[in-house]
């Protein structure tokens, strides 16, 4: 059997069993059978009452989709993923979790802890399913106390001019936005989970800077509403006009468990001139066990494109999380001047497996990129950055500098270094800098003879090693990384 | 008090310290010297912990308690701190948020209040003030692209943060200038007291004008061959090793 349906069959018993206990049937009622097909994403584009441009743009990627073949040149491996084998919609989504955090992954309990996350939060991360009558939305109040933040929160931005919701009330309430834009960075037949999630894609983020608004806040996940029952395919959709500027916030710290074994996001951003869009993610969904099993596979497309003379995209991202990370945030500098960045850590522990890195295509004349790509490997992981400059024949003055830098704990993992270069113009300047360096135990014991512990030492050199991408973090979010670093690594060391 | 009996140690399977016997009383300050690849440094190592430096027989207790059998982090909660002879870099790790982390790390320990950013600010500021020590030495990353010399002085200006009721220093007097020399000898002497003792390993009868020991060892071929009052590191400078090993043979 293939690792998802084992996931979802124990899922699905799951819920079977939950009948039995007496759930609500509206489970049964708004779960669309396993498989994909045209009728599926009709039913997934009527629920939705999308319009019929929309449904006929799902087909079109759906056929593409079907003429494609999975990817297989990342180095990642894992059982064949049976697509007709998952449910496609289900809505509103209940989880078939654990009954009680005695059924929870003790590990994933004890990373709690070390986060300092309050008990009642600590369910409701793990999945486990609360007591009829007792709501989740109302615990998810509590930790994030969303709902008075979020109105406050509302009315600031929409004073501003700025459109923040979830992209399905965007295709509702902004529909010419989203027709001119959604497919436009990543076409829908892009590459095999892009075509996929553009098929059936039901959850996200819009977000809208119009001209000339510098967005007042940092835009977070954790404020959209049932921002927690993250979909297992999102799409985000982000465009800052001219002059405009946004801080967006991914994810969270705290490792989530999700039902959905397969993710497959895709993010497109658009800057127009002197536009900046500074995208941040700190990844952590469950990696599985120490065996590898019930991890996450996260196949993620996002890729912005800087159309806009001196625009800004930067890319920051701490990967921590899931069994599988396939994911190359990258920019398409085609405005002149334009800068596209790339600030990544990648942690890889057990058997984890990440294959992350970026490109950066460079159109423009003028344009400049930064790459710092930090990997870190433990215990029998496989860490790869996979990274690609390309610069075009009118790109002038193209710059670009690299700097990739692998940290192996223990001799059992891997660190392996993909950078293409690709260069058409003769006047650009390209820089790469590559190393490869393990945590000496001279460094742990200095570190330890000033009495830090040895996890301590560990969190200590590892948060010295990634400073470079860390300090990119907006400040509330480097802070939760750093902790988040040192806690992911206890126990590889020694 | 330092009390080491019969102290045997190897590294891998070569044995390097031969049964050392020295006792540092509270208060003492003690010099160790010798050649080259005597033992000096092991023996520093081998007391704070170092893997791969094993003691197969003896015992080395401080003010009673075992300290061959715990973590170098228990033995630095009990006050003991190595000034390296080669001091370790760490790459992207703050000087203030390393000495910060270590000096809260030993207070919780010892089951005192941790100390917050101002209160840890103003404190290294006093003592680096007092070795004579740039402010920016703070916002440096531990010993990245230090010089030989402001190596040494950190790792001074460690001990003088971490007050230590025992520290080792080895060789920290080797590749100053005179006036650091100085500098480095005024932050042991600050620290003397009833509580405080030293093991000062070095090669040079200069630092012990500035640190003037109780007692000097002579430590050749992983024993101690001679002990005495400080006149015995002139004895060396006159005449060197060779003469010492042949009496002692
Ligand atoms: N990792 C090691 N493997 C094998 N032998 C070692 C190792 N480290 C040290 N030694 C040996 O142990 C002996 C003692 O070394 P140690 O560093 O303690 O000498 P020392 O007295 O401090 O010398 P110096 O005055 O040069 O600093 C030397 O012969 C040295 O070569
Ligand atoms: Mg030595």
């Amino acid at each position: 059997m293939t690792a998802v349906a084992e996931t979802l069959d124990a899922v699905q018993s799951a819920t079977e069993g939950g009948y039995k206990w007496g759930f609500s049937t509206e489970i049964e009622m708004d779960m669309a059978p396993k498989g994909l097909n045209e009728d599926i994403i009709r039913l997934i584009s009527s629920r939705k009452e999308e319009p019929q441009w929309l449904l006929d743009w799902r087909l079109k990627a759906y056929a593409a989709w079907l003429k494609m073949e999975e990817p297989h040149w990342a180095m990642i491996h894992h059982p064949p993923i049976d697509y007709q084998d998952l449910h496609y919609y289900a809505a509103p989504k209940k989880k078939a979790g654990p009954k009680s955090l005695d059924e929870v992954d003790p590990e994933l309990l004890k990373m709690y802890e070390k986060l300092g996350i309050p008990l009642k939060e600590r369910a409701i991360l793990a999945g486990v399913e609360l007591p009829e009558g007792e709501a989740p939305q109302v615990a998810i109040d509590a930790v994030f106390d969303s709902v008075s933040v979020a109105t406050t929160f509302k009315a600031t931005l929409a004073k501003a001019g700025v459109i923040f919701c979830p992209i399905s009330e965007a295709v509702r309430d902004h529909p010419e936005l989203v027709r001119q834009y959604i497919g436009s960075v990543i076409p829908a037949g892009d590459n095999y989970f892009a075509a996929l999630n553009s098929a059936v894609f039901t959850d996200g983020s819009f977000v809208f800077i119009p001209k000339g608004v510098r967005c007042p806040m940092e835009l977070s996940t954790y404020f959209r509403i049932n921002a927690r029952n993250t979909g297992q395919f999102e799409r985000t959709l982000i465009i800052v006009e001219d002059g405009g500027s946004v801080s967006y916030l991914e994810g969270c710290t705290a490792p989530q468990r999700d039902e959905n074994q397969l993710h497959a996001a895709v993010v497109e951003l658009v800057a127009m001139n002197d536009a900046s869009i500074k995208y941040s993610t700190v990844q952590n969904w469950y990696p599985g066990d120490a065996e590898g099993r019930g991890g996450i596979y996260n196949f993620v497309t996002k890729r912005g494109i800087c159309k806009g003379a001196n625009s800004k995209i930067s890319w920051t991202q701490v990967e921590t999380g899931s069994a599988i990370t396939w994911k190359y945030p990258s920019c398409i500098l085609q405005g002149d001047g334009s800068v596209g960045e790339f600030y990544s850590v990648a942690v890889t522990t057990n058997h984890q497996q990440a294959d992350t890195g970026t490109k950066m295509i460079h159109i423009g004349r003028n344009t400049r990129s930064t790459i710092v790509s930090k990997g870190i490997s433990a215990g029998k992981s496989n860490n790869t950055y996979r990274g690609k400059v390309s610069v075009l024949k009118g790109a002038e003055n193209a710059r670009n500098f690299t700097q990739c830098d692998s940290l192996l704990i223990g001799d059992q993992c891997g660190a392996h270094t993909v950078p293409y270069i690709e260069s058409r113009n003769p006047t650009a300047k390209l820089e790469h800098e590559a190393t490869t360096s393990k945590i000496s135990d001279d460094q742990l014991f200095y570190c330890r003879s000033r009495g830090l512990s040895q996890e301590d030492a560990v969190g200590m050199i590892v948060n010295g090693f990634c400073r470079d991408v860390l300090k990119e973090l907006p400040m509330e979010f480097a802070v939760e990384a750093q902790k988040l670093l040192a806690v992911s690594l206890e126990g590889s060391v020694g | 008090m330092l009390e080491i009996k019969g102290l045997e140690a190897s590294i891998g399977d070569k044995q390097i310290l031969r049964g050392i016997d020295l006792v540092v009383p509270s208060g003492e300050v003690h010099a160790v010297m010798g050649p080259n690849g005597a033992g000096k440094s092991t023996l520093g190592y081998v007391l704070s912990g170092r893997a791969g430096y094993e003691a197969t027989a003896g015992l080395a207790t401080f003010n009673g308690a075992d300290l061959l059998d715990i973590e170098p982090e228990e033995r630095a909660a009990l006050g003991l701190f190595l000034a390296f002879q080669y001091p370790v870099e760490l790459p992207g790790v703050g000087n203030a948020n390393f000495l910060r982390t270590a000096l809260n790390a030993l207070r919780r320990a010892r089951g005192e209040a941790e100390m917050d950013a101002p209160g840890f600010l103003k404190l290294a500021r006093a003592e680096m003030k007092r070795l004579s020590m740039p402010d920016d030495m703070l916002k440096r990353n531990v010993n990245v692209g230090f010089s030989g010399g402001e190596k040494k002085r950190n790792e001074v200006l460690q001990m003088a943060i971490l007050r230590p009721k025992l520290a080792i220093l080895d060789e920290t007097d080797s590749g100053l200038d005179i006036d650091a020399l100085r500098i480095v000898a005024d932050g042991v002497n600050a620290l003397r007291g009833p509580d405080f003792s030293a093991l000062v390993i070095t090669h040079y009868q200069r630092l012990l004008e500035y640190i003037v020991p109780d007692r000097v060892h002579v430590l050749v071929s992983g024993r101690i061959i001679r002990s005495g009052g400080p006149e015995l590191a002139l004895e060396l400078e006159a005449n060197g090793y060779a003469g010492m090993v042949a009496d002692a043979a």
